[in-house]
């Protein structure tokens, strides 16, 4: 036990260490991003598929697979956001500035990655706020939000993401957020395969183009929601 | 003979702990045949001349093969010339009249010891910490004797040309030695007379590395474009896994 924490200690310690936590909390947060798009983008498919979707969320495994999922996406991001803001830190320590720029081949995605990071952050505090804790809302009114679906008690998460979208503050947020998380994995999708040591002069294009490829998938896909709500396309 | 004037934007700083500034100065009448060290050569032979305090920067062989040479020209470690070393520039690659901003290898694990030379010996002491092999001494064992696939000798012998001469830290946003450690670390571990001391290696050239204070790798590349020697960043994921996997078998043997 000892020497396990002794390993995780000086693990995390090192710089590559702690960009390889990075890499796999990234890699665990994309993969679930692509997740949840595919579950939301059935609002197209329909109020029932939308709600009876939610439905399954809530009860699969009896109810705890919510929280599994919960728990491992919230160990992720915390691993994830103060392992990226501390190497941020030691950066900025150990650089200097020129007085002339002389940028090659920064991306632009790359230099602001802590700022779209600490962005999304902030969104992801609201989104949960909004739509799972549903506070200053009226989202967990039974009143309004209650229906029977198939013969049960349900969440009518669908007329609460159209309410809640119908709103333009909260759709403007989510579509800024949403933008700067596309630039955010265009640089982060490509930097998991190098920093997990999966990337070869051959697969460095494939790799790059894929990312940009995930990244605009991620931002269609997302932005199409909010969008088509306040179109009255989804109603 | 067509010769160009130039203004030059120069780092002078008198010692470690001064204060440093950008000097302005003229260079008239250097001749585009001059490299970019001999630029400075005749610039400091005019200052000398009127008993000034010459401009001091680090160079040996000025054949672009010794990795002594340093410089960095308007923001470029070692300009923007695409695998050339500083005293490999020459001046027909500017125009006359250009203002050029000539400034050190900036980083705080590179401190400037005066205006334009730095201390790099960082990087010997993250080469004392693994970057060799333990061997026999005696005669030289004979070529060939180590059969090596062909491919892995290129391997080896590409990461092998890195001449530590630090631009990759200088051009990173981050001052990271990433580029300069994965290629010293892969020329070994790629050959059989690596393998024995491969994981011990890694750990301690990662180690000492962080310990000098460089930043961490955020794999914006700028490192490759600047690589006077066009060393690939493929050696960083390669470090990249071999660190992973090292820091694995260490836990094992831990347990």
């Amino acid at each position: 036990m000892n020497s396990s924490l002794q390993f995780i200690s000086t693990f995390w310690s090192s710089s590559i260490g702690k960009k390889i936590v990075v890499a796999i909390t990234g890699l665990i947060l994309t993969l679930f991003l692509a997740g949840h798009l595919s579950g939301n983008m059935l609002i197209f498919v329909g109020e029932h598929a939308f709600n009876e979707y939610a439905y399954f969320l809530h009860h699969m495994l009896h109810g705890a697979g919510v929280w599994i999922a919960r728990i491992v996406l919230l160990t992720a991001l915390v691993l994830h956001v103060v392992g990226t803001v501390q190497l941020t830190k030691m950066n900025r320590a150990a650089g200097q500035s020129y007085n002339t720029d002389g940028t090659q081949r920064s991306s632009f995605s790359s230099k602001i990655m802590i700022w779209s990071g600490l962005t999304i952050l902030a969104f992801i505090v609201y989104h949960i706020l909004h739509y799972t804790a549903r506070v200053g809302n009226e989202f967990n009114n039974p009143e309004k939000y209650e229906i029977m679906l198939d013969g049960h008690v349900a969440h009518n998460a669908y007329k609460m993401v159209i309410d809640g979208f119908s709103w333009l503050p909260a759709s403007i947020f989510y579509i800024i957020a949403v933008t700067l998380l596309c630039s955010h994995l265009s640089h982060g999708v490509a930097s998991i395969f190098q920093t997990l040591g999966l990337r070869t002069n051959k697969t460095e294009k494939l790799i790059n183009t894929g990312a940009q490829v995930y990244s605009i998938l991620i931002w269609v896909g997302f932005v199409s929601i909010p969008v088509s709500v306040l179109l009255h396309l989804v109603k | 003979m067509s010769t160009l004037n130039l203004t030059l934007k120069i780092w002078r700083q008198a010692g470690p702990e001064a204060e440093g500034k950008i000097e302005t100065r003229k260079a008239q009448n250097i001749p585009i045949e001059a490299s970019f060290l001999e630029m400075l050569d005749i610039v400091n032979q005019q200052i000398i001349e009127t008993g000034g305090d010459p401009i001091h920067f680090d160079h040996d062989c000025r054949e672009g093969i010794c990795g002594m040479c340093s410089l960095t020209i308007n923001g470029v470690p070692h300009s923007k010339e695409v695998g050339t070393t500083t005293c490999q520039v020459h001046m027909r690659k500017f125009n006359d009249g250009d203002t050029i901003f000539i400034e050190p290898f900036r980083a705080n694990a590179f401190p400037v010891l005066k205006d334009l030379v730095t201390d790099r010996t960082a990087f010997d002491r993250i080469i004392a910490s693994g970057g060799y092999i333990d061997v026999r001494t005696g005669s030289a064992p004979d070529a060939n004797s180590v059969p090596i696939p062909k491919e892995q000798a290129d391997w080896a012998f590409d990461a092998a040309t890195c001449i530590g001469c630090g631009a990759c830290v200088a051009s990173c946003k981050n001052s990271s030695a990433m580029l300069f450690v994965s290629a010293k670390a892969a020329h070994l571990n790629s050959l059989p007379q690596g393998q024995p001391e491969k994981d011990k290696r890694v750990l301690s050239m990662v180690r000492q590395m962080d310990a000098e204070g460089f930043g961490n790798c955020t794999n914006q590349y700028e490192c490759e474009a600047a690589c006077p020697k066009l060393i690939s960043a493929d050696n960083i994921a390669k470090l990249n896994r071999d660190f992973a996997i090292a820091s694995v078998k260490e836990a094992v043997a831990m347990v």
